[in-house]
């Protein structure tokens, strides 16, 4: 039973990393119908953000929670502001073409991420300063729980409520949503789409920076490629939930993670090696292709035609 | 008609450029007047790029004390290097390049096995020589006659840590967490159960990860429950690192076990206070008091700022071994250069004594090393020999200080193979 719950707590942890990715997929394609897929690599942008905030500020020599939360929300602001860019001056110019192009364009901006970051910082993986104190807790029997998995999960809830508020509390969250029902229309009705579609990169981000940090502190080996996997499974997340739908991320992403961490635990009694948890996340992804399109929590929308 | 003409052009160009390489590729077999070519491959950009890193290094190193004294038959080294990236595809890609386009004498590389042995049917192929400083899987150099390595191989690797574990850790069970992604884990997984179990252990779990993986407190999780006496994880340092940290805060105290994958100084870095209580088998060991052996750290560590790793001293003794060979072979023609390398005999290195059994492997005796996070090093344990060699006595070896952090680790410790 303790086996059980340490397995979940194992899988959920990552779950949560998704989820947060997740959200910056799913909000994007809910006002953009774009898949953005340089996001991934935004999460490892927000990773080297935080290692090069840690690291300059000094937070690296001692531990203190005032350097993880300045670290945190330093790695948000910058991630932030470079998603912004990334859609100010390589999707917005060609926004006006067909979606391919976006796409494509998107997958350029995703290679030109990671090779930049393998320029500037080399390939070589880095090790993310400790910035909390390490210590892991019983919770009953063999199951422990460590603090930067306490932090992931504390961290990330407190991030989709703020995200939640923002989105149904407040004006830019209504303009948000107005924009996802009908482009054209909030556009009559005079919301700046484009300060909108801005206001989601950063919002989406920065959440993704906070993936960074965050699971900088549970795993602290940082490449420049580390956003490719992570960033291809939060997608499947962001699908198997419903594309578009904010709950439906968060939902997803605990889902995929749990499911990978269960496959390896107990996968060896099936037949199933260890080694497919990654073959996992995409059989899931065939089978909700196949079987619920719309994801789990998507309503089957009829494309105009 | 513009593009017509444009097709026709790009056309001829297209062969006439095919004609130049052709050209330039028959009569030259990479001697270009007073120098020789040695092509080297390795990963410096990947997962694995601090041993590609240290492997060019150490070559770079040999090359320039040969040039220093004179080079080879009057004639000077060039290293012509080619990043891999760490991948096999890309291994095969670019050996081919420095074979085909550099017109290399011979080829040194690679360190993980996997890469070593995409590589290596292109230079058998090719008839160009081959050294592997640190590929330790025993199938590199069956690939073909070409292809030897101045390195031992897993089926002692392996079985160096089994014994350490059994006889001096005195393990009854064990878990093995092996990458199986690569040949190199692979390998030593099955060669550590064997003879654990042969000296009356039992493997009591075996899991395994992919390279990248960024989370193994699943596979962790499901080790625990066993509680097994020691952790063997042959495994790269990237991941190792990784798994060191996640196994202590599951609360698993056990001993972990490694092998010469280990050695990178990224290692301490990723794993810190983890990497208490750790052993691995290794090449040769920094420690060791044998003048040549301090000559070599102290240069090494004066030309790249770092202390060398066994990969660093394995690709040194890889490069001198070559350089040998062309002295001996008299020439750089291939098929004299192959049966110089091959009859290797006693090759006084960094690394150990290196003699070339029939199967082009060097056989050498394994160091045990234990990890000292808080300095940052590995500690001297143990020397282990293979079956029928005996341990020289302390003449023929490198001094033996009673000094335990560097004990005997001389000509016998030079057992990292990847």
């Amino acid at each position: 039973m303790d086996t059980f719950v340490q397995q979940l707590i194992n899988g959920l942890t990552i779950g949560s990393i998704y989820a947060l990715i997740a959200l910056g997929y799913t909000m994007v394609y809910g006002i953009l119908r774009l898949i953005n897929f340089a996001h991934g690599d935004i999460y490892m942008v927000g990773a080297y953000a935080g290692f090069m905030l840690a690291t300059a500020m000094g937070f690296a020599a001692e531990p203190s929670a005032f350097g993880f939360v300045v670290t945190l929300i330093g790695a948000m602001i910058i991630a932030a502001g470079i998603g912004m860019a990334i859609e100010r001056f390589a999707y917005r110019p060609v926004r006006k073409y067909s979606k391919m192009t976006t796409l494509i364009t998107a997958i350029g901006m995703s290679l030109l991420i990671e090779y930049l970051f393998i320029f500037i910082f080399s390939p070589t993986p880095r090790s993310f300063p400790q910035l909390l104190p390490t210590d892991s807790f019983t919770l009953f029997g063999n199951a422990k729980i460590s603090t930067s998995q306490i932090l992931i999960f504390v961290v990330s809830l407190l991030l989709m409520g703020i995200l939640q508020w923002i989105i149904y509390k407040t004006k830019i969250g209504k303009a948000m949503r107005a924009v996802s029902f009908n482009i054209n229309s909030a556009k009559l009705m005079g919301i700046n789409t484009n300060f909108v579609i801005a206001f989601t990169f950063a919002l989406g981000s920065a959440l993704a920076a906070a993936g960074g940090v965050l699971t900088a502190q549970y795993n602290p080996k940082i490449d420049p490629l580390m956003g490719i996997m992570t960033g291809l499974k939060a997608f499947v997340a962001a699908v198997l939930g419903g594309i578009g739908n904010i709950p439906g991320a968060v939902l997803g992403g605990l889902l995929i993670g749990a499911a990978e961490t269960l496959v390896v635990g107990y996968g060896g009694y099936v037949g199933i090696p260890s080694t497919y948890r990654d073959a996992v996340a995409f059989a899931i992804l065939i089978l909700v292709l196949l079987v619920r399109p719309a994801g789990l929590l998507g309503s089957n929308v009829q494309e105009k035609v | 008609m513009t593009r017509v003409l444009l097709t026709i052009g790009l056309v001829v160009s297209i062969f006439c450029s095919f004609a130049c390489v052709q050209k330039g590729g028959t009569g030259t077999t990479g001697n270009t007047g007073d120098t020789i070519r040695i092509g080297v491959y390795g990963d410096t950009t990947g997962a694995t790029s601090s041993f590609g890193v240290s492997t060019k290094n150490g070559i770079q190193l040999a090359f320039d004390e040969i040039n220093a004294a004179g080079g080879v038959n009057g004639k000077k080294l060039e290293m012509v290097f080619e990043d891999d990236q760490g991948t096999p595809e890309k291994a095969k890609t670019v050996i081919s390049k420095l074979i085909n386009q550099d017109k290399v004498v011979a080829v040194l590389g690679e360190v993980a096995s996997s890469n070593s042995l995409a590589a290596a049917p292109v230079a058998q192929d090719a008839r160009i020589p081959m050294i592997s400083p640190s590929s330790t899987n025993p199938k590199v150099t069956e690939v073909g006659d070409y292809i030897s390595r101045v390195c031992f191989i897993d089926p002692f690797q392996g079985a160096v840590m089994a014994k350490f574990a059994a006889n001096t850790l005195k393990a009854k069970t064990a878990a093995i967490l092996g990458d199986n992604s690569s040949d190199y884990s692979k390998g030593l997984t099955q060669f550590f159960e064997q003879e654990f179990t042969k000296l009356g252990g039992k493997v009591i779990t075996k899991q395994s990860y992919a390279q990248k993986d960024q989370d193994f407190k699943a596979q962790l999780t499901q080790m625990r429950d066993q509680k097994p006496d020691v952790i063997y994880i042959p495994g790269y340092y990237g991941e190792v690192a990784i798994i060191a940290r996640q196994a202590r805060e599951l609360g698993m105290d056990q001993p972990l076990l490694g092998g010469d994958g280990w050695d990178s100084p990224e290692l301490w870095k990723l794993g810190g206070a983890a990497l208490k209580n750790a052993y691995i088998s290794n090449h040769y060991s920094a420690d060791n008091p044998a003048p040549e052996i301090q000559n070599f750290v102290k240069n090494y560590t004066a030309k790249f700022g770092v202390g060398p790793d066994s990969l660093a001293a394995l690709a040194y003794d890889a490069a001198k071994v070559l350089a040998d060979a062309i002295k001996r072979a008299g020439g750089t023609e291939s098929v004299k250069l192959k049966d110089a390398i091959n009859s290797t005999k006693g090759f006084a290195g960094v690394t150990g004594t290196i003699t070339l059994d029939a199967s082009r492997n060097a056989v050498k005796p394994a160091v045990a090393l234990e990890l000292t996070p808080a300095q940052s090093k590995f500690t001297f344990k143990e020397t282990i020999y293979p079956e029928g060699m005996e341990p020289p006595t302390a003449s023929t070896t490198n001094t033996n200080s009673s000094n335990s952090t560097a004990a005997s680790n001389t000509n016998s410790n030079s057992n990292s193979s990847k």
